[in-house]
């Protein structure tokens, strides 16, 4: 590998030749700021247009100030980091984003946790000039089920505009106009509910400032919690488990199951459930579905359709239900496990203690923008009622934890209730990609091989890479399983379905990175995706140290059958676990 | 085929044609119809002839016979006369302003006899629309002297050793870019040509398009052969319809000439040219943004490196030349590297093509050699300053460009000249400024366009142009402080040493180079609140004369906004609250009372 000396800031240094000055000067402990850039290590993705214009150095011999994060290191470059020049011209280019940007930081949704506010912090900005005759570039504001935008407060770094595009392939997000009015806008900037969006949220979980949040729930949560004539049902997805203590300065991958439970009791819910629970009942459905598709189409069966697609996760179903309209039948008819607990509650667990439909309040925690969607889908109404009422993102759990003055740290290991609180280490695994299959499998093994799995981890279907496949030999038949997360690995495999070159049986797909632990509801990375995988560890250590592994062993799940629904696949279990998509593209112009 | 006799040439270049020259040729065709001598007497639509303050013109050959300011009602004379009778018509012909003397050919005017016009040699001579006239003139001839006789590494040197620099502004060595391409590993590479001339007032590109199509066509096929690319593209601004249209029919000729396709001129050589749009984005005249744009994407600039040489039009690599640049090829080609590189000057070889405009009196199309003085062009080419005002300032390289003073007047034009005085050779506009020209009013002007065609990336020109923008807005309005001018000069640095693209690097320029050269226009704005041309409106306060107003009412009556008062017979006032400034009642004051302050 060719090398290439440098000095940067008096230090020598030597790095292979296409590092770029950023990563080089990385490397001698210089770290220079950055606004824009986005290294996405292991989604392979690094964005960096060079728009921003605050890492720039001086570079020797050069005219003009350099882009460090964006410029390759030659031979004997002499780079200066914090000359006067630099520092001036830095400081003028923030001074710039900030005199175009509203001055409401006291009032926005990220401040605290704000990339521009803490580059003007460090900066030390104590001035804007000229705000009397400086124009501001304004947007109207764009309000969706899931996702707001902020235009006013976007700084054009485009970083949502890689990930919707280069990343997930959705294409809702582009910029358009030129110029000072410039802005992110989906295609003939109709609103983002009406386009492409599949509010998977990951240009949120991008977003340097308060351009893109959340729609956030919290005020309504505190109104209901504090509604005597209401009985509050709360459900908390795996991957929050894995991750709510990052927003309490624990490390990533810290598991607070316990701490989190003790929390939502003291804010006043009146069961604390799981949806690791539902994860379970959904294997159990989607696992008989499953075997009853591999099964007939092994005996010749024509019109059964492989392979079948796991449906769990709302932004996946959006993509489909919106770019691949020709292969609605595919996917397994299973419901979320969202949403099978939404529905078992307001039935199943309505009955048992007694309690009106109305009356019940059903609430999720979610690291999930799309489940916020997913919630108002006409499919999960009865009579208008919602299964879910509404969910709640990570973030704005912690924050209400805060308003409550709840101190995290001390708070004591608490249980779920039962009977919709238990859990096998099978459900928990839903939150990372590769989990929902290995669930399914080691349901799907049993009851297909009538036999007792020897192993319980598959490794084989674990890992960072976006797709993945692993070929399990059910006693002796070879079940090929293909797993992608992030939508742009999941077009390849749809593209492959479409073609008929896929020879998968069965297909796992997750719509964010990492699966739902790299969720859009998460507790900001801010680029670092080491905490993808520590928060990944996590998941399969809680796993591991469960009793109960496998769905089908649930006790509480077979007493569900036995009480309630009969067995997987029932009528009653159709009605209430299953659901059909529908073909969204029409919302999309054809030019 | 007809015997002609005589050629009636038209000048069928853009701003003729908006002066109805095609009318024109058209009754020229129909008076020689009814003369009977359409077999005798041709009349030809060439290219711009350059002397555009002049149009329509029309030469007549032979005898060179350069008339100027001719309408389609003297169709008639000129066809009995001159045609006809062989008498020239006096009234139409050419009179120097200095001498006062009747010019008949263009030889002897001022305006061209400094001219060297080898980019434009056959503009205004030739049928743009019919190859064989350019074929007449050595057209492709240079193509094929290169196919079958030179090495591409031959051509290569010839054009490295003619010296000749892109034209399109930056002036980098044409030889070298070609020589980068060729040795970048192929074997999917594309020539392109840059043909989006965006500057405001720019036409060179535009006349050599339209006048002379085939030149640029050649060009690019002996590129393609020098840098092993066999698909080239012109992409060419949509608002240039006429140039597109000549370029079509130029292409289709040439492939049915054999110049365009497989093969060419039996060598194992392919290529061909297709053309693509541009949009009305001055930004895409930036190399990659232009690359981006035909690839389908937003025309935003991207990092260089990697230069389009090495990784351009879908990451191969991508030979963009300027229209100018590339119509020098083929006359070098046939003409020889010495005799180009005689022209010029050390660093900076062979003739610059200008778009003479502003307050000088031969506004036109001129093509100089690169060393000529601005004195020259100003006072010798451009015939003066208009009614004998005074210089004041020239605009060289348009939005990207500075301005040159009195101080400069002496300076040769080359591109490292320019450079150390604060201006640049950019694609080819000048516009000279007199006495009555405000320069705060000039750079406001300037920023004004890269404002509305910054492409938005990048913060220092989204932004910082913007802001600079507002500042000059400010200043002349009256409400400017000293604090600005620092402000501005800070900005204008670090917006030029942080911009991504060349359109945000330069666009301070006229901003401080006219800081620098007028200083004291600023502060009169700033300090006075006053503009000393009479200029910024709102820093004009109209007044009446009370020695001189004799209260006619005259001006009250033509007051749109009902500003001034005063009854008949009585001295008049102007409320300099109401007064939009609009100079009506100066209009119509018989008596001199309204005046400006």
């Amino acid at each position: 590998m060719e090398m290439v000396k440098l000095t940067i800031d008096n230090k020598h240094i030597e790095v292979p030749k296409g590092t770029t000055i950023h990563k080089a000067a990385k490397q001698v402990g210089i770290e220079v700021p950055t606004l824009c850039y986005m290294d996405l290590g292991d989604l392979k993705i690094e964005h960096k247009p060079g728009g921003c214009r605050v890492c720039v150095v001086e570079v020797e011999g050069r005219r003009n100030l350099a882009p460090s994060c964006s410029t390759e290191v030659t031979e004997g470059m002499v780079v200066k980091t914090h000359s006067i020049r630099v520092l001036n011209a830095r400081r003028t280019v923030m001074e710039l984003l900030l005199s175009d940007h509203p001055k409401e930081c006291l009032t926005c949704a990220k401040s605290g946790n704000c990339d521009l506010q803490n580059m003007a912090i460090k900066m030390g900005i104590r001035e804007i000039h000229n705000q009397d005759i400086s124009e501001m570039s304004t947007y109207r504001m764009d309000f969706s089920p899931a996702i707001i935008r902020d235009m006013n407060k976007c700084i054009m770094c485009r970083r949502c505009e890689t990930m919707c595009n280069d990343f997930q392939t959705v294409g809702a997000l582009s910029a358009i106009n030129r110029g000072f009015m410039s802005v992110v806008a989906p295609a003939f900037e109709m609103d983002l509910e009406d386009s492409v969006c599949t509010y998977c949220g990951q240009c949120v979980a991008v977003c340097p400032t308060g351009a893109l949040t959340e729609v956030d729930h919290t005020r309504r949560l505190i109104r209901d919690l504090s509604n005597p004539s209401k009985t509050l049902v709360v459900q908390t997805a795996p991957a929050v488990r894995a991750a709510l203590g990052e927003m309490f300065d624990l490390p990533a991958g810290t598991l607070v199951t316990g701490k989190m439970v003790s929390a939502l009791r003291t804010l006043g819910f009146k069961y604390i459930f799981d949806t690791d629970f539902s994860a379970d009942l959904t294997i159990m459905e989607e696992g008989t579905e499953m075997l009853d598709r591999l099964t007939r189409h092994l005996n010749g069966d024509k019109s059964v359709r492989l392979p079948i697609l796991t449906s769990c996760c709302p932004g996946w179903v959006n993509f489909f239900e919106s770019q691949f309209i020709d292969m609605l039948e595919i996917p397994s008819t299973a419901r979320s496990p969202q949403q099978m607990f939404g529905s078992i509650a307001k039935t199943y667990f309505a009955d048992k203690i007694k309690v009106k439909r109305e009356d019940l309040i059903v609430v999720s925690i979610m690291p999930c923008l799309a489940k916020k969607y997913e919630c108002t889908r006409d499919e999960f109404k009865v009579g208008g009622n919602p299964d879910v009422d509404y969910s709640v993102s990570t973030r704005e759990l912690a924050h209400l934890i805060k308003q409550a003055n709840i101190d995290f740290h001390s708070l004591p290991d608490e249980e779920f209730d039962l009977p919709l609180g238990a859990s096998s280490g099978a459900g928990v695994i839903f939150g990372t990609t590769g989990g929902v299959i290995e669930a399914a499998v080691r349901t799907a093994y049993e009851l297909f091989t009538n036999k007792k799995l020897e192993r319980l981890d598959f490794k084989e279907l674990r890992g960072m890479e976006g797709i993945r496949e692993a070929t399990i030999d059910f006693n002796g038949l070879p079940v090929k399983i293909g797993i992608a997360h992030g939508l742009g690995n999941a077009r390849k495999l749809l593209e492959d379905i479409r073609s008929g070159k896929s020879s998968y049986h069965a297909i796992e797909i997750m719509a964010c990175p990492g699966g739902c632990i790299g969720g859009g509801g998460q507790p900001l990375h801010h680029g670092k995706f080491d905490i993808l995988k520590k928060r990944m560890a996590a998941i399969y250590r809680e796993d591991a140290s469960k009793p109960i592994r496998k769905s089908h062993e649930n006790p509480y799940i077979i007493k569900l059958y036995e009480e309630f629904l009969g067995k997987p696949l029932s009528e009653r279990s159709h009605k209430l676990l299953h659901t059909h998509y529908v073909d969204k593209s029409k919302k999309i112009i054809y030019i | 085929m007809a015997d002609y006799k005589i050629h009636l040439l038209v000048c069928g270049g853009t701003g003729c044609k908006s002066s109805e020259s095609l009318i024109l040729a058209d009754r020229l065709r129909n008076e020689i119809g009814n003369q009977g001598l359409s077999d005798v007497a041709q009349v030809v639509g060439t290219g711009c002839f350059g002397f555009c303050d002049k149009g329509p013109i029309v030469k007549i050959i032979p005898g060179n016979t350069f008339y100027t300011l001719v309408k389609p009602a003297d169709a008639k004379e000129i066809v009995e006369e001159h045609v006809v009778k062989g008498r020239k018509v006096s009234r139409l012909l050419y009179k120097d302003p200095k001498t006062e003397k009747i010019i008949t050919e263009p030889d002897g005017m001022e305006f061209y006899k400094k001219q060297v016009r080898i980019v434009l040699r056959n503009c205004g001579v030739i049928d743009p629309e019919n190859i064989q006239e350019y074929i007449s003139r050595d057209g492709y001839a240079a193509l094929g002297k290169v196919l079958t006789t030179m090495t591409p590494e031959e051509t290569i040197a010839v054009i490295k050793k003619s010296g000749l620099r892109g034209r399109g502004g930056a002036g980098f060595p044409t030889g070298l870019k070609w020589e980068i391409t060729r040795q970048s590993p192929g074997p999917e590479k594309y020539v392109v040509c840059n043909a989006d001339e965006g500057d405001p007032g720019a036409f060179m590109d535009r006349s050599v398009l339209e006048g002379d199509p085939h030149s640029v066509i050649e060009a690019m096929a002996i590129n393609g052969y020098c840098t092993g690319a066999s698909k080239g593209l012109v992409y060419i601004r949509a608002e240039y319809p006429l140039a597109v249209e000549r370029l079509k029919t130029a292409i289709k000729q040439a492939r049915e000439y054999g110049f365009l396709g497989d093969d060419i001129f039996g060598t194992s050589f392919s290529f061909d040219i297709s053309i693509r749009y541009g949009a009305g984005a001055f930004v895409c005249g930036e190399e990659t943004a232009l690359i981006h744009s035909m690839e389908g994407h937003r025309g935003e600039p991207t990092m260089k490196p990697p230069f389009p040489s090495v990784k351009g039009y879908l990451g191969k690599p991508t030979n963009v030349n300027n229209v100018e640049t590339f119509a020098s090829i083929p006359v070098i080609i046939n003409k020889g590297y010495e005799w180009y590189s005689s022209i010029g000057t050390e660093k900076s070889k062979g003739t610059k093509v200008f778009a003479l405009a502003g307050k000088v009196n031969n506004v036109g199309l001129i093509e100089v050699p690169i060393g000529i003085t601005l004195r020259e062009v100003i006072y010798e080419i451009g015939g003066g300053i208009k009614n004998g005002k005074k210089f004041k300032g020239v605009q060289i390289g348009g939005p990207s460009g500075g301005c040159l003073t009195t101080k400069h007047l002496d300076t040769p034009i080359d591109y490292e000249t320019l450079i150390a005085a604060g201006a640049m050779m950019g694609s080819g506009g000048m516009i000279i400024m007199d006495e009555d020209d405000c320069m705060v009013d000039v750079a406001k002007y300037f920023l004004d366009f890269t404002v509305d065609e910054s492409c938005g990336k990048c913060t220092p020109c989204r932004v910082g142009n913007k802001r600079m923008h507002e500042l000059l807005i400010n200043i002349t309005k009256g409400n400017g402080t000293p604090e600005d001018i620092d402000r501005l000069i800070n900005l204008g640095n670090v917006i030029k040493d942080t911009s991504l693209c060349m359109l945000g690097q330069s666009a301070p320029n006229p901003v401080l180079s006219i800081l620098d050269n007028f200083r004291e226009e600023y502060q009169a704005h700033i300090q006075d609140k006053k503009c000393p041309s009479g200029v910024c409106k709102d820093l004009m306060i109209y007044e009446i004369v009370p020695e001189n107003c004799v209260g006619c009412t005259a001006c009250a009556r033509a007051c749109p906004v009902g500003a001034i008062t005063g009854e008949r017979k009585e001295i008049h006032r102007i409320d300099p609250s109401l007064c939009i400034k609009c100079g009506a009642c100066m209009d119509r004051c018989k008596f001199n009372a309204v005046i400006v302050n």
